[in-house]
């Protein structure tokens, strides 16, 4: 029997993100207490004023930062796909970091080993979808991602019979 | 306190030494951040009448308390100041974006520069680590162009940079200073300050945490803002934004237009707010930590200026615009970029082609004194070409570059009467021959020629009172704003986002006290708002400006409005001004030729500059 995917992972909509860095100063608030973008495991960029985005961690399925740690500090929640990091393991060598392809693992500034999205469990729900003033960023799973991949494409696409409708 | 790094950094370009001071508290509660701090410190490190342009003129780059925060709007600014080298009296600029807040996690409250590099230099400030770095390959780049090489040669792409464009690097009185390509400190010419010291960028990286004195109670009010932000207070920014302004100004003929020949403009549709959200806004950014978002960024995507990309706001849009007697926004758009390329302010700019088209259509320039350029009112291809003769400081634009004032100076033949300034610093989009309450706030700001020290416009635009008359009343009005907008400018959060202080001071003091902890009372902080403005007007006084200088463009006090309508015939007199001036220094607690008296000092605190006007009444 197919089953549906049920992880969840926080994804940034490029046509509405503007970034702002809410998102940074909220996970590190939430996160460490303090103001400051290098401890967010939400990080924007911005490539020109058109092009925004806020990346973090995909939740991947056989997570190359996981297949990469030599120390087997990484591994993945079964149940929610999450990334978790043994700190008593991690030497902050860098592997995972250089294995992922979206720079969403990050060594840490002060504890030096390195940190990622935990989908803000203790509170229920991530911080950074809650406070996004521009309703960017969204909880989603691999299929919903699709579908609205989908919908998007097909809106654009009758853009104008819609209109005339 | 909280709120404030507590230290302030000193870099000698003369000899590459830096070392770091402890922020005096008294002056942090006292003058806030932001302008109110960098004018205080400006009077402590530098000598009366110092030319702005020598190395012995400081520029001053501050952070306020509640930059590097999560507060909409109040996170991200920085403020520019030094002696302005149009006024010749307090220049400062303020920008947004990320910069301020690099500022505050790599650990400073201000950035005094003082001295001169040899050769080009730019300054990496790497947290506890200054470095006074090579600029020979930057020099003669935009800022731009200067912020991506030096991301790539530090290899960092999160660093912050500011820096002067070539208009900047000649000193061009009208240059200004850059941050994240788009975002400018943009007026009294503190880019030409900054190019007199060899100083082509600010590279910044801070790793420090920002913390605040209450923080659930903050989050709180972040959250409260964050609200407030989506509603009616924000909508004209978040909507059509300051262009909206165009067709407002358009109809109560109060739009400066071809260099203040009319107050209304024929093409105003053509290049309205409506018109260029409709045809040219791609997207509405936001700056760091902001909740409401305001940056239009426009796209050309046909035509001669097809690729162009760049921010826009009404003030540069007039400017560039209407007058110039140019109704089209692809021009217009272009024009911007071209100000943002060379670093130039794009108000001055605007109101410098203007000036100059004003000139050719009577004669006092001349199609050769012109390069060839054809420079009649209307003409988008003078305005592109007379921009980058400015930027470059070639023929023509060599003298342009200067500013209308010293440009009318050179030119001679009367231009003198077409250069609208005041203090030395062109004017903004507004007719002040028919908003008397706005020509009151123009006069006496302490910056010259400027909406943003005041917002007096606002009780004319909005109908509060009678735009046409002038009358005692109005004096008391631009204090409390002025009052208000200094406090804005140095805690510094955006003015765009005024409106949502719904209770003003008690709203600001509350914000200050969550980040720093210092319990200060609203009185408390509406006596810092008017000290402020004491000691800017201290340091113009200290610098020899004083009620003469408090003055009006020639055109505002001798043409009258000519344009049909609502504000035919309007000038104002000198009989008005003086009324109004009388009732402003009156409302100030100053004497009649608009110096503080020794008494409204003690009042404010200010006993330790007292000296300044002892020695105004010794003379």
């Amino acid at each position: 029997m197919v089953k549906i995917h049920e992880r969840k992972f926080v994804s940034a909509d490029p046509d509405k993100c503007v970034g702002c860095q809410v998102c940074e100063y909220i996970c590190s608030w939430e996160k460490e207490k303090a103001f400051n973008p290098l401890k967010s495991r939400i990080r924007v960029v911005r490539l020109n004023p058109l092009v925004n985005i806020s990346i973090t961690c995909r939740l991947c399925e056989n997570p190359p930062c996981v297949a990469a740690c030599p120390r087997d500090a990484l591994t993945q929640s079964e149940e929610t796909g999450l990334i978790n990091v043994d700190k008593d393991k991690c030497n902050g060598c860098g592997w995972c970091i250089e294995a992922c392809d979206y720079g969403a693992i990050m060594l840490h500034p002060e504890t030096k080993v390195v940190y990622v999205c935990d989908l803000c469990k203790d509170k229920g729900e991530p911080q950074c979808v809650k406070w996004c003033p521009e309703e960017a960023l969204d909880l989603v799973t691999a299929d919903v991602l699709a579908q609205k991949a989908r919908f998007t494409a097909t809106k654009k696409l009758f853009q104008e019979v819609m209109k005339t409708k | 306190m909280f709120g404030y790094a507590g230290r302030i950094l000193h870099i000698d370009l003369t000899t590459g030494k830096t070392h770091v001071e402890p922020l005096n508290e008294e002056y942090a509660k006292k003058y806030i951040g932001g302008i109110g701090l960098g004018i205080r410190l400006w009077l402590d490190h530098s000598k009366a009448g110092v030319d702005p342009f020598s190395p012995e003129n400081p520029l001053i780059l501050t952070t306020g308390p509640i930059s590097g925060t999560v507060w909409p709007t109040g996170g991200n600014g920085h403020a520019f100041v030094s002696k302005s080298p149009q006024s010749f009296g307090v220049g400062e600029s303020k920008s947004h974006g990320s910069f301020g807040t690099e500022l505050k996690r790599a650990g400073y409250d201000a950035v005094i520069f003082k001295g001169k590099a040899e050769k080009p230099v730019y300054v990496w400030i790497d947290d506890d680590s200054v470095q006074l770095l090579d600029a020979s390959h930057l020099w003669g780049k935009s800022p731009a162009e200067t912020e991506d090489i030096i991301k790539e040669e530090l290899g960092d792409y999160y660093i912050r940079v500011a820096a002067i464009g070539p208009a900047g690097e000649k000193l061009a009185r009208v240059a200004c200073i850059i941050n994240e390509k788009t975002r400018a400190a943009g007026r009294t010419g503190m880019g030409a300050v900054m190019g007199s010291k060899n100083l082509k960028a600010i590279a910044l990286r801070g790793t420090h945490d920002v913390t605040v004195a209450k923080p659930d109670e903050f989050m709180e009010y972040v959250k409260e803002f964050h609200e407030r932000m989506k509603g009616p207070a924000t909508q004209k920014y978040r909507t059509l934004g300051t262009p909206e302004n165009v067709l407002v100004h358009n109809s109560l003929h109060c739009m400066p237009t071809r260099n203040y020949n009319n107050a209304t403009f024929e093409g105003a549709e053509k290049v309205s707010g409506e018109a260029l959200n409709e045809r040219y806004v791609a997207k509405i950014i936001g700056c760091s930590s902001c909740a409401m978002r305001c940056e239009h960024v426009c796209v050309v995507d046909e035509g001669p200026y097809k690729g162009t990309m760049t921010r826009m706001e009404y003030e540069p849009l007039w400017a560039l615009g209407p007058y110039c007697g140019i109704d089209r926004l692809d021009a217009i758009i272009k024009g911007m970029d071209l100000s943002n390329y060379y670093g130039i302010d794009a108000i001055s700019a605007g109101a410098i082609v203007g000036f100059a088209m004003d000139c050719y259509e009577r004669g006092i320039l001349t199609q050769e004194d012109m390069d060839g350029i054809d420079a009649r009112f209307g003409n988008c291809e003078a305005l592109v070409k007379l921009i980058e003769k400015m930027g470059k400081r070639e023929g023509i634009g060599d003298i342009l570059a200067e500013g209308v004032k010293v440009a009318a100076e050179k030119i001679g033949k009367g231009a003198e009467k077409l250069a609208q300034h005041i203090k030395g610093v062109e004017i903004t989009g507004y007719d002040l021959r028919a908003l008397k309450t706005a020509a009151l706030g123009f006069a006496v700001s302490f910056r010259g020629a400027d909406h943003n020290r005041h917002g007096a416009y606002a009780f004319d635009v909005k109908g509060k009172v009678n735009r046409l008359k002038a009358e005692k009343g109005r004096g008391k009005m631009v204090k409390d704003m002025e009052d208000m907008y200094t406090l804005i400018d140095s805690l510094i959060v955006c003015k765009f986002s005024r409106g949502t202080y719904y209770k003003e001071l008690e709203d600001m003091t509350k914000l200050y006290n969550l980040v720093t902890g210092a319990n200060i009372t609203a009185e408390e902080m509406k006596r810092a708002g008017e000290r402020i403005n004491n000691v800017a007007r201290l340091f113009n006084i200290r610098e020899g400006l004083s009620r003469k200088d408090d003055n009006l463009p020639w055109k505002v006090m001798n043409e009258p409005v000519p344009d049909e309508g609502p504000s035919k015939g309007a000038y104002v007199t000198q009989e008005e001004l003086d009324l109004l001036l009388d009732d402003y220094y009156e409302a100030r607690g100053w004497t009649r030729e608009g110096v503080p008296t020794i008494a409204k000092l003690k009042e404010l605190g200010m006993d330790d500059l007292i000296q300044l006007v002892e020695k105004k009444a010794e003379e």
